[in-house]
């Protein structure tokens, strides 16, 4: 059995919107949301600006006792869920909820309640943390709570493989509903990184911009730290467009790779061979492909490695296809990238529009691919790719189709 | 007071690359030593630790050797007693 998959569902949250429409809104006007942190101290942090998702207040969408339950990176992901699943608008039934999969992904998982429990017990020399601490912690609190909300009893797990988690959730998810091992899925990834611990830790990385994101610019200074959540529901697409579901793009492959080469430097090869594999599962050739989300984090050693795995996959045709990176605008979310991007992805096809690569200023002959500086371009593309590439080494590509027309 | 410094970073690059302190020479490149940048921010985060100071994001790809930490650890030195 291999059968096409549609996506028919779509959640978000987000620095630069609380909703689909509204995310959109801002990409396709080239909004970018990366502001002064408001979450921490400034005053203790080399780098000043993050994409926090702005005023949010976890009450407008929970209940005061489950929020007591929910880390911040849970929230996430379960308001993501309630509108994809909402606009899927799927009719569960018994047997239904035993054939949906869930996959999340996270880098960080619970990291905050970490912080928060440790506070308390080393520095403020409390001798408990609250009892709660190991179900907010868990990194598959996501996929559980959504379980649990939903009443889904199928297979349901969690990937951390870093900034390339919900990649690699969302092309298992794929893989499972093409396979007829399930039904239906839920796939995506939630990250929350706005706490003090984490972001130090980042900070000593010195991959931080002091100023903003400005991918493929040659005056790039480094990543800006996002945090939000995605989901997509996907199906079979005979079955999705059997039931009247609005098919919003078809996801036609997945590949992935390791580099085998460093834990955070990138390879060329190793982007390149997911690309390629991707395309493979896809049967397609890459002459289709139109637009790349790319992972374009603005550091100084992914964007000209990404140029180069772009070219090497697709020869002349790197010419004639556009690339962007979003994370000028929502920010590097890590394990959620994959899933804000694969959204960014699908409306980029549906829309008929490219968003643009924020904050772009110069060119960099090093990154001289159609990067779609600063304003968004009406182009309708029939096919794209979303790529991710993690610290460690782990590459995950997913191929979209456009399903217009 | 250039030669305590060069010692004192001679000290910290041999914890923190885990070699022999002889092996490393005020004369030695980045490049002799095998050191890539996450070595690099690793060396700088043991230095900033041993001489109480803040290397900045952007001065850390210049330093391609020890004279150049060196210099730039004495830079650094001489700015705070002036502050």
């Amino acid at each position: 059995m291999h059968r096409r998959v549609a996506v028919t569902g779509l959640g978000i949250i987000s620095a630069i919107g609380n909703n689909v429409s509204s995310f959109w809104e801002s990409l396709s006007q080239g909004r970018p949301g990366i502001r002064e942190m408001e979450l921490v101290d400034r005053s203790q942090f080399r780098f000043q600006m993050g994409a926090e998702v702005p005023n949010y207040d976890p009450l407008e969408w929970f209940e005061g006792r489950e929020t007591e339950l929910l880390d911040r990176f849970a929230q996430f992901a379960l308001i993501a869920t309630r509108e994809a699943v909402g606009q899927a608008a799927i009719q569960w039934t018994p047997e239904l909820r035993a054939r949906t999969a869930i996959v999340t992904g996270t880098s960080a998982g619970g990291q905050k309640s970490a912080d928060d429990g440790f506070y308390e017990f080393y520095y403020k020399r409390n001798k408990r943390v609250n009892p709660l601490s190991v179900p907010r912690i868990m990194a598959n609190a996501g996929a559980s709570q959504i379980s649990m909300r939903y009443g889904i009893t199928g297979p349901a797990w969690t990937v951390s493989t870093a900034c390339s988690s919900s990649n690699h959730a969302i092309g298992q998810a794929f893989w499972m509903v093409r396979s007829g091992a399930a039904d239906c899925a839920i796939a995506g990834g939630s990250e929350a990184v706005f706490h003090f611990g984490f972001l130090k830790t980042w900070e000593a990385m010195r991959v931080v911009s002091t100023d903003t994101c400005r991918p493929f610019s040659r005056d790039r200074k480094g990543l800006i730290l996002g945090e939000g959540g995605a989901m997509l529901v996907l199906e079979p697409l005979e079955s999705a467009r059997a039931r009247g579901a609005t098919v919003l793009a078809e996801l036609a492959g997945f590949g992935m790779s390791a580099d085998a080469h460093h834990i955070t430097q990138p390879s060329v090869e190793g982007a390149a061979a997911a690309m390629r594999c991707a395309l493979a599962d896809a049967d397609s050739n890459g002459e289709e492909i139109g637009y790349i989300n790319a992972h374009g984090t603005g550091t100084a050693a992914n964007d000209p490695a990404e140029t180069k795995a772009i070219r090497s996959v697709f020869g002349p045709h790197a010419e004639r296809l556009a690339v962007s990176s979003t994370k000028s605008m929502h920010g590097h979310t890590l394990g959620a990238a994959g899933a804000i991007e694969s959204v960014a992805t699908i409306l980029a096809l549906r829309n008929g529009v490219l968003p643009p690569t924020a904050n772009y200023t110069t060119p960099d002959p090093e990154c001289d691919l159609d990067v779609v500086p600063n304003v968004a371009r009406e182009t309708r593309v029939s096919a794209a790719l979303s790529n991710s590439f993690a610290f460690g080494g782990l590459n995950a590509v997913l191929v979209f189709r456009s399903v217009n027309g | 007071m250039p030669q305590e410094i060069t010692e004192r970073v001679i000290k910290v690059m041999a914890t923190i690359l885990h070699r022999d302190a002889a092996s490393i020479t005020p004369e030695s490149t980045f490049e002799e030593l095998g050191l890539d940048s996450l070595d690099g921010i690793h060396v700088a985060f043991g230095l900033e630790s041993e001489f109480d100071v803040d290397i900045p994001d952007e001065e850390l790809p210049k330093l391609k050797s020890v004279a150049d930490i060196v210099k730039g650890i004495q830079e650094l030195l001489a700015r705070k007693g002036a502050a």
